[in-house]
Protein backbone atom coordinates (compact mmCIF):
# COMPACT_ATOMS: atom_id res chain seq x y z
CA UNK A 1 0.00 0.00 0.00
CA UNK A 2 1.20 3.40 -0.76
CA UNK A 3 2.18 5.94 1.89
CA UNK A 4 2.03 8.76 -0.71
CA UNK A 5 -1.58 9.85 -1.97
CA UNK A 6 -1.64 9.89 -5.76
CA UNK A 7 -1.81 13.37 -7.14
CA UNK A 8 -3.96 13.65 -9.92
CA UNK A 9 -2.92 16.22 -13.28
CA UNK A 10 -6.34 18.64 -13.02
CA UNK A 11 -5.01 21.57 -10.73
CA UNK A 12 -7.08 22.67 -7.96
CA UNK A 13 -9.46 25.72 -9.55
CA UNK A 14 -12.24 27.59 -8.93
CA UNK A 15 -14.47 26.14 -11.62
CA UNK A 16 -17.97 27.38 -12.32
CA UNK A 17 -19.34 24.32 -10.05
CA UNK A 18 -17.28 25.58 -7.12
CA UNK A 19 -18.94 29.13 -7.22
CA UNK A 20 -22.31 28.16 -7.70
CA UNK A 21 -21.85 25.74 -4.48
CA UNK A 22 -20.15 28.60 -2.79
CA UNK A 23 -23.61 30.79 -3.23
CA UNK A 24 -26.29 27.51 -2.27
CA UNK A 25 -27.68 25.98 1.20
CA UNK A 26 -25.41 23.28 1.39
CA UNK A 27 -23.89 23.39 -1.68
CA UNK A 28 -26.89 22.48 -3.77
CA UNK A 29 -25.92 18.82 -2.51
CA UNK A 30 -23.57 19.42 -6.13
CA UNK A 31 -20.90 16.82 -4.83
CA UNK A 32 -23.86 14.06 -3.77
CA UNK A 33 -24.40 12.61 -7.28
CA UNK A 34 -24.65 8.73 -7.58
CA UNK A 35 -25.08 9.02 -10.94
CA UNK A 36 -28.26 6.96 -10.99
CA UNK A 37 -30.12 8.83 -13.86
CA UNK A 38 -33.80 9.29 -11.98
CA UNK A 39 -33.17 13.11 -12.74
CA UNK A 40 -32.35 12.53 -16.90
CA UNK A 41 -35.00 9.52 -16.78
CA UNK A 42 -37.98 11.92 -16.04
CA UNK A 43 -36.81 15.18 -17.60
CA UNK A 44 -38.86 16.00 -20.78
CA UNK A 45 -35.49 18.48 -21.84
CA UNK A 46 -33.35 15.11 -21.74
CA UNK A 47 -32.16 14.78 -25.19
CA UNK A 48 -32.65 18.48 -26.42
CA UNK A 49 -29.20 19.73 -27.70
CA UNK A 50 -28.32 16.30 -26.93
CA UNK A 51 -28.18 16.91 -23.27
CA UNK A 52 -29.72 16.07 -19.54
CA UNK A 53 -29.61 16.90 -16.55
CA UNK A 54 -27.13 13.99 -15.07
CA UNK A 55 -25.09 15.21 -17.89
CA UNK A 56 -24.97 18.53 -17.16
CA UNK A 57 -24.22 17.70 -13.73
CA UNK A 58 -21.16 15.75 -14.76
CA UNK A 59 -20.04 18.33 -17.42
CA UNK A 60 -19.62 20.95 -14.46
CA UNK A 61 -17.81 18.76 -11.80
CA UNK A 62 -15.29 17.50 -14.40
CA UNK A 63 -14.91 21.33 -14.66
CA UNK A 64 -16.00 21.62 -18.38
CA UNK A 65 -16.63 25.23 -17.97
CA UNK A 66 -16.17 25.75 -21.63
CA UNK A 67 -18.92 23.73 -22.40
CA UNK A 68 -21.08 24.79 -19.98
CA UNK A 69 -20.93 28.24 -20.76
CA UNK A 70 -21.68 27.35 -24.40
CA UNK A 71 -24.69 24.82 -23.89
CA UNK A 72 -28.17 26.74 -25.24
CA UNK A 73 -29.74 23.50 -23.32
CA UNK A 74 -29.70 26.09 -20.37
CA UNK A 75 -32.61 27.65 -22.19
CA UNK A 76 -34.39 25.00 -22.59
CA UNK A 77 -34.50 23.29 -19.12
CA UNK A 78 -37.62 24.92 -17.96
CA UNK A 79 -36.31 24.68 -13.95
CA UNK A 80 -39.61 22.96 -13.32
CA UNK A 81 -37.40 21.31 -10.23
CA UNK A 82 -38.74 17.84 -11.06
CA UNK A 83 -35.17 16.26 -11.27
CA UNK A 84 -34.75 17.65 -7.51
CA UNK A 85 -38.29 15.92 -6.85
CA UNK A 86 -36.47 12.43 -7.99
CA UNK A 87 -33.03 12.88 -6.90
CA UNK A 88 -32.21 10.96 -3.80
CA UNK A 89 -29.40 12.96 -2.69
CA UNK A 90 -31.37 16.48 -3.58
CA UNK A 91 -29.04 17.68 -5.48
CA UNK A 92 -30.09 21.44 -7.05
CA UNK A 93 -29.48 20.93 -11.16
CA UNK A 94 -31.86 23.83 -11.67
CA UNK A 95 -29.92 26.33 -9.64
CA UNK A 96 -26.77 24.89 -11.85
CA UNK A 97 -28.81 25.74 -14.87
CA UNK A 98 -29.98 29.22 -13.37
CA UNK A 99 -26.32 30.27 -12.80
CA UNK A 100 -25.35 28.99 -16.17
CA UNK A 101 -27.64 31.22 -18.04
CA UNK A 102 -26.28 34.52 -16.11
CA UNK A 103 -22.82 33.47 -17.63
CA UNK A 104 -24.03 34.50 -21.16
CA UNK A 105 -23.52 38.08 -21.89
CA UNK A 106 -26.71 39.98 -20.81
CA UNK A 107 -27.06 41.02 -25.15
CA UNK A 108 -26.51 37.58 -26.12
CA UNK A 109 -29.53 36.01 -24.03
CA UNK A 110 -32.67 35.03 -25.54
CA UNK A 111 -33.53 37.91 -27.50
CA UNK A 112 -37.52 37.31 -26.57
CA UNK A 113 -36.69 37.10 -22.83
CA UNK A 114 -34.41 39.71 -22.84
CA UNK A 115 -37.00 42.17 -25.01
CA UNK A 116 -39.70 41.01 -22.22
CA UNK A 117 -37.33 41.81 -19.04
CA UNK A 118 -36.39 45.30 -20.75
CA UNK A 119 -40.10 45.89 -21.58
CA UNK A 120 -40.87 45.46 -18.14
CA UNK A 121 -38.07 47.96 -16.30
CA UNK A 122 -39.40 50.96 -18.36
CA UNK A 123 -42.74 51.68 -16.24
CA UNK A 124 -43.90 51.06 -12.55
CA UNK A 125 -46.35 48.61 -14.07
CA UNK A 126 -43.44 46.11 -14.96
CA UNK A 127 -45.59 44.08 -17.38
CA UNK A 128 -43.17 42.50 -19.78
CA UNK A 129 -45.29 44.06 -22.78
CA UNK A 130 -44.62 47.50 -21.71
CA UNK A 131 -48.68 48.63 -20.76
CA UNK A 132 -48.24 51.71 -18.55
CA UNK A 133 -49.97 52.11 -15.29
CA UNK A 134 -52.36 54.33 -17.17
CA UNK A 135 -53.03 52.14 -20.03
CA UNK A 136 -54.19 49.90 -17.58
CA UNK A 137 -56.58 51.57 -15.38
CA UNK A 138 -57.85 52.41 -18.11
CA UNK A 139 -58.80 48.69 -19.24
CA UNK A 140 -59.22 47.26 -16.33
CA UNK A 141 -62.46 50.38 -15.44
CA UNK A 142 -64.02 50.26 -18.47
CA UNK A 143 -63.96 46.72 -18.62
CA UNK A 144 -65.31 46.91 -15.18
CA UNK A 145 -68.03 49.44 -16.21
CA UNK A 146 -69.57 47.23 -19.43
CA UNK A 147 -70.03 44.41 -17.17
CA UNK A 148 -71.63 46.06 -14.74
CA UNK A 149 -74.25 47.32 -17.40
CA UNK A 150 -74.80 44.45 -19.08
CA UNK A 151 -74.91 41.99 -15.87
CA UNK A 152 -76.83 43.58 -13.53
CA UNK A 153 -76.62 40.68 -10.96
CA UNK A 154 -72.71 42.16 -10.85
CA UNK A 155 -74.05 45.76 -10.63
CA UNK A 156 -71.74 46.17 -7.45
CA UNK A 157 -68.80 44.14 -8.27
CA UNK A 158 -65.78 45.81 -7.48
CA UNK A 159 -62.54 46.11 -9.37
CA UNK A 160 -60.04 48.34 -7.48
CA UNK A 161 -56.29 50.01 -7.50
CA UNK A 162 -54.79 50.85 -5.36
CA UNK A 163 -57.27 50.26 -2.82
CA UNK A 164 -55.51 50.99 1.15
CA UNK A 165 -55.86 48.51 2.78
CA UNK A 166 -57.41 45.65 0.96
CA UNK A 167 -56.81 41.95 2.56
CA UNK A 168 -55.30 40.54 -1.18
CA UNK A 169 -53.24 42.02 -3.42
CA UNK A 170 -53.78 40.23 -6.56
CA UNK A 171 -51.47 40.68 -9.47
CA UNK A 172 -52.17 40.17 -13.23
CA UNK A 173 -50.91 38.41 -16.57
CA UNK A 174 -50.60 41.15 -19.11
CA UNK A 175 -52.07 38.89 -21.58
CA UNK A 176 -55.83 39.58 -20.42
CA UNK A 177 -55.83 43.27 -19.93
CA UNK A 178 -53.59 44.02 -23.50
CA UNK A 179 -54.99 41.20 -25.69
CA UNK A 180 -58.25 39.45 -24.10
CA UNK A 181 -59.98 41.82 -21.29
CA UNK A 182 -62.71 39.96 -21.18
CA UNK A 183 -60.81 36.69 -20.03
CA UNK A 184 -60.38 39.05 -16.62
CA UNK A 185 -64.27 39.25 -15.86
CA UNK A 186 -64.61 35.53 -14.25
CA UNK A 187 -61.99 35.66 -11.72
CA UNK A 188 -63.76 39.37 -10.74
CA UNK A 189 -66.37 37.70 -10.66
CA UNK A 190 -65.43 34.86 -8.43
CA UNK A 191 -63.89 37.45 -5.78
CA UNK A 192 -66.81 39.07 -5.65
CA UNK A 193 -69.49 36.07 -4.73
CA UNK A 194 -66.79 35.28 -2.03
CA UNK A 195 -67.04 38.68 -1.04
CA UNK A 196 -63.12 38.85 -1.07
CA UNK A 197 -61.40 42.49 -0.29
CA UNK A 198 -58.85 42.52 -2.76
CA UNK A 199 -57.00 45.26 -4.91
CA UNK A 200 -54.49 45.44 -7.99
CA UNK A 201 -51.47 48.35 -7.50
CA UNK A 202 -50.80 50.42 -9.92
CA UNK A 203 -47.29 50.07 -9.42
CA UNK A 204 -46.06 46.11 -9.85
CA UNK A 205 -49.91 44.76 -11.11
CA UNK A 206 -48.17 42.48 -13.91
CA UNK A 207 -47.48 39.22 -12.52
CA UNK A 208 -44.60 37.96 -15.33
CA UNK A 209 -41.47 38.26 -14.38
CA UNK A 210 -39.08 37.33 -17.79
CA UNK A 211 -36.14 39.00 -16.14
CA UNK A 212 -35.90 36.15 -13.10
CA UNK A 213 -36.32 34.07 -16.43
CA UNK A 214 -33.11 36.37 -18.13
CA UNK A 215 -31.37 35.61 -14.99
CA UNK A 216 -30.76 39.34 -14.69
CA UNK A 217 -30.24 39.18 -10.55
CA UNK A 218 -30.71 43.14 -10.48
CA UNK A 219 -33.59 43.56 -12.09
CA UNK A 220 -35.95 40.93 -11.30
CA UNK A 221 -35.23 41.65 -7.90
CA UNK A 222 -36.42 45.36 -8.74
CA UNK A 223 -39.10 43.57 -10.55
CA UNK A 224 -40.69 41.68 -7.25
CA UNK A 225 -39.51 44.67 -4.53
CA UNK A 226 -41.68 47.04 -7.04
CA UNK A 227 -44.89 44.70 -6.22
CA UNK A 228 -43.99 43.74 -2.90
CA UNK A 229 -43.95 47.27 -1.91
CA UNK A 230 -47.11 48.62 -3.91
CA UNK A 231 -48.43 45.83 -1.77
CA UNK A 232 -46.94 46.78 1.83
CA UNK A 233 -47.87 50.44 0.98
CA UNK A 234 -51.26 49.66 0.62
CA UNK A 235 -51.34 47.44 3.79
CA UNK A 236 -52.20 44.37 2.06
CA UNK A 237 -52.10 41.17 4.01
CA UNK A 238 -52.17 38.77 1.12
CA UNK A 239 -50.29 38.67 -2.08
CA UNK A 240 -52.19 36.43 -4.58
CA UNK A 241 -50.33 35.48 -7.52
CA UNK A 242 -51.88 34.44 -10.27
CA UNK A 243 -48.90 33.75 -12.03
CA UNK B 1 -73.06 15.56 -21.61
CA UNK B 2 -70.05 13.14 -20.95
CA UNK B 3 -66.98 15.73 -21.61
CA UNK B 4 -64.46 15.00 -19.78
CA UNK B 5 -61.46 16.61 -17.48
CA UNK B 6 -58.11 16.71 -16.85
CA UNK B 7 -55.74 19.08 -15.26
CA UNK B 8 -52.34 20.37 -15.25
CA UNK B 9 -50.93 20.76 -12.03
CA UNK B 10 -48.62 23.73 -12.17
CA UNK B 11 -45.34 23.19 -11.05
CA UNK B 12 -44.54 26.52 -9.56
CA UNK B 13 -47.55 25.92 -7.64
CA UNK B 14 -47.51 22.29 -6.44
CA UNK B 15 -43.86 21.12 -7.03
CA UNK B 16 -41.91 24.10 -6.14
CA UNK B 17 -44.31 25.95 -3.79
CA UNK B 18 -47.28 23.88 -1.76
CA UNK B 19 -46.87 20.29 -2.44
CA UNK B 20 -48.93 17.72 -2.76
CA UNK B 21 -51.82 19.49 -0.29
CA UNK B 22 -52.74 21.74 -2.99
CA UNK B 23 -53.05 19.60 -5.92
CA UNK B 24 -55.39 17.91 -3.79
CA UNK B 25 -57.59 21.03 -3.07
CA UNK B 26 -56.97 21.56 -6.69
CA UNK B 27 -58.86 18.46 -7.04
CA UNK B 28 -61.52 19.52 -4.94
CA UNK B 29 -62.58 22.66 -6.69
CA UNK B 30 -62.11 20.64 -10.09
CA UNK B 31 -64.36 17.79 -9.38
CA UNK B 32 -66.86 19.87 -7.30
CA UNK B 33 -67.05 21.98 -10.86
CA UNK B 34 -67.01 18.91 -13.20
CA UNK B 35 -68.15 16.53 -11.84
CA UNK B 36 -66.29 13.71 -9.86
CA UNK B 37 -67.00 11.33 -12.58
CA UNK B 38 -65.94 13.19 -15.60
CA UNK B 39 -62.57 13.80 -13.86
CA UNK B 40 -59.42 11.77 -15.04
CA UNK B 41 -55.72 11.92 -13.67
CA UNK B 42 -52.99 12.27 -15.68
CA UNK B 43 -49.96 9.76 -14.94
CA UNK B 44 -48.19 10.73 -12.74
CA UNK B 45 -49.39 13.65 -11.64
CA UNK B 46 -49.34 16.10 -8.70
CA UNK B 47 -45.66 16.75 -7.40
CA UNK B 48 -44.44 14.12 -9.78
CA UNK B 49 -46.26 15.72 -12.90
CA UNK B 50 -44.15 16.74 -15.81
CA UNK B 51 -43.66 20.04 -16.60
CA UNK B 52 -45.60 21.28 -19.90
CA UNK B 53 -42.28 23.23 -21.35
CA UNK B 54 -44.05 26.89 -20.79
CA UNK B 55 -42.07 27.32 -17.64
CA UNK B 56 -38.79 29.21 -17.20
CA UNK B 57 -38.90 31.63 -20.06
CA UNK B 58 -39.31 28.40 -22.85
CA UNK B 59 -42.33 30.45 -24.55
CA UNK B 60 -39.72 33.20 -25.28
CA UNK B 61 -37.06 31.70 -26.00
CA UNK B 62 -36.47 31.78 -29.65
CA UNK B 63 -36.19 27.84 -29.49
CA UNK B 64 -39.73 26.66 -30.61
CA UNK B 65 -38.94 23.43 -32.56
CA UNK B 66 -37.19 22.35 -28.69
CA UNK B 67 -40.19 23.36 -27.09
CA UNK B 68 -42.91 21.70 -28.92
CA UNK B 69 -40.87 18.55 -28.39
CA UNK B 70 -40.06 19.27 -24.97
CA UNK B 71 -44.03 19.60 -25.19
CA UNK B 72 -44.71 15.77 -26.38
CA UNK B 73 -44.18 14.03 -23.01
CA UNK B 74 -47.12 16.96 -21.86
CA UNK B 75 -49.28 16.38 -25.08
CA UNK B 76 -49.33 12.19 -24.82
CA UNK B 77 -49.93 12.71 -21.42
CA UNK B 78 -52.75 14.54 -22.14
CA UNK B 79 -53.85 12.33 -24.88
CA UNK B 80 -53.87 9.22 -23.22
CA UNK B 81 -56.45 10.49 -20.43
CA UNK B 82 -58.76 10.71 -23.77
CA UNK B 83 -59.99 13.98 -21.97
CA UNK B 84 -61.96 17.17 -23.86
CA UNK B 85 -60.39 19.56 -21.81
CA UNK B 86 -57.34 20.36 -19.90
CA UNK B 87 -57.34 22.56 -17.31
CA UNK B 88 -54.76 24.90 -16.92
CA UNK B 89 -54.18 27.11 -13.32
CA UNK B 90 -50.82 28.66 -15.09
CA UNK B 91 -50.77 31.39 -17.84
CA UNK B 92 -47.61 29.93 -19.13
CA UNK B 93 -48.74 26.26 -18.98
CA UNK B 94 -51.97 27.36 -21.01
CA UNK B 95 -50.04 29.09 -23.73
CA UNK B 96 -47.83 25.92 -24.31
CA UNK B 97 -50.56 23.41 -23.77
CA UNK B 98 -52.88 24.82 -26.18
CA UNK B 99 -50.25 25.04 -28.63
CA UNK B 100 -49.74 21.32 -27.99
CA UNK B 101 -53.11 20.74 -28.82
CA UNK B 102 -52.82 22.15 -32.09
CA UNK B 103 -49.61 21.08 -33.15
CA UNK B 104 -49.98 17.73 -31.95
CA UNK B 105 -53.26 17.39 -33.38
CA UNK B 106 -55.20 16.37 -29.98
CA UNK B 107 -57.50 19.44 -30.29
CA UNK B 108 -58.52 19.01 -26.72
CA UNK B 109 -59.32 22.22 -25.23
CA UNK B 110 -57.33 24.30 -22.54
CA UNK B 111 -59.20 26.12 -20.36
CA UNK B 112 -58.86 28.27 -17.28
CA UNK B 113 -60.07 27.34 -13.89
CA UNK B 114 -62.25 30.81 -13.62
CA UNK B 115 -63.89 29.99 -17.16
CA UNK B 116 -65.55 26.52 -15.67
CA UNK B 117 -66.22 27.83 -12.21
CA UNK B 118 -68.36 30.72 -13.75
CA UNK B 119 -70.16 28.18 -15.91
CA UNK B 120 -70.90 25.81 -13.50
CA UNK B 121 -72.10 28.74 -11.18
CA UNK B 122 -74.17 29.87 -14.43
CA UNK B 123 -72.68 33.00 -14.24
CA UNK B 124 -70.20 32.72 -17.49
CA UNK B 125 -71.40 35.20 -20.27
CA UNK B 126 -71.23 35.20 -24.11
CA UNK B 127 -67.46 37.24 -24.41
CA UNK B 128 -65.86 34.84 -21.57
CA UNK B 129 -65.81 31.95 -23.61
CA UNK B 130 -62.70 32.29 -26.05
CA UNK B 131 -60.86 28.97 -24.62
CA UNK B 132 -64.53 26.74 -24.76
CA UNK B 133 -65.04 24.37 -27.34
CA UNK B 134 -68.45 24.03 -29.78
CA UNK B 135 -69.65 21.34 -26.93
CA UNK B 136 -69.95 23.46 -24.44
CA UNK B 137 -70.14 27.09 -26.17
CA UNK B 138 -73.90 27.42 -25.92
CA UNK B 139 -73.71 25.80 -22.56
CA UNK B 140 -75.78 27.71 -19.54
CA UNK B 141 -75.08 31.49 -21.04
CA UNK B 142 -75.64 34.02 -18.56
CA UNK B 143 -77.06 37.15 -20.42
CA UNK B 144 -77.12 35.58 -23.86
CA UNK B 145 -78.30 39.01 -25.43
CA UNK B 146 -75.16 40.64 -24.68
CA UNK B 147 -72.97 38.50 -27.47
CA UNK B 148 -70.04 40.66 -28.87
Amino acid sequence: MTQQPIALGAKKSNTFMDKVKEILPEGGNLNLCLTCGACSSGCPATGLENMDPRKFLRMAALGMDEEIRKSKWVWMCSMCQRCIYVCPMQINIPQLVFNARALWPREARPKGILGSCDMALRNDSTSAMGTSPEDFTFVVEDVLEEYREAQPEFAEMQAPIDKQGAEFFLNQNSREPVTEPDEMVPLWKILHLAGADWTYGSKGWAGENYCMFLADDEAWKHITTTTANQADALGCKTFLNTE
Amino acid sequence: MKVKFTVQDPCQIVRKSYGDAIAEDLRFVVKSVVGEQNFIDMQPNRSNNYCCGGGGGFLQSGYKDERLKYGQLKDNQIQVTQADYCIAGCHNCHAQIHELSEHYGGHYGVVHLWTLICLSLGILGPNEREYLNDDLKEVNVFHPETAM
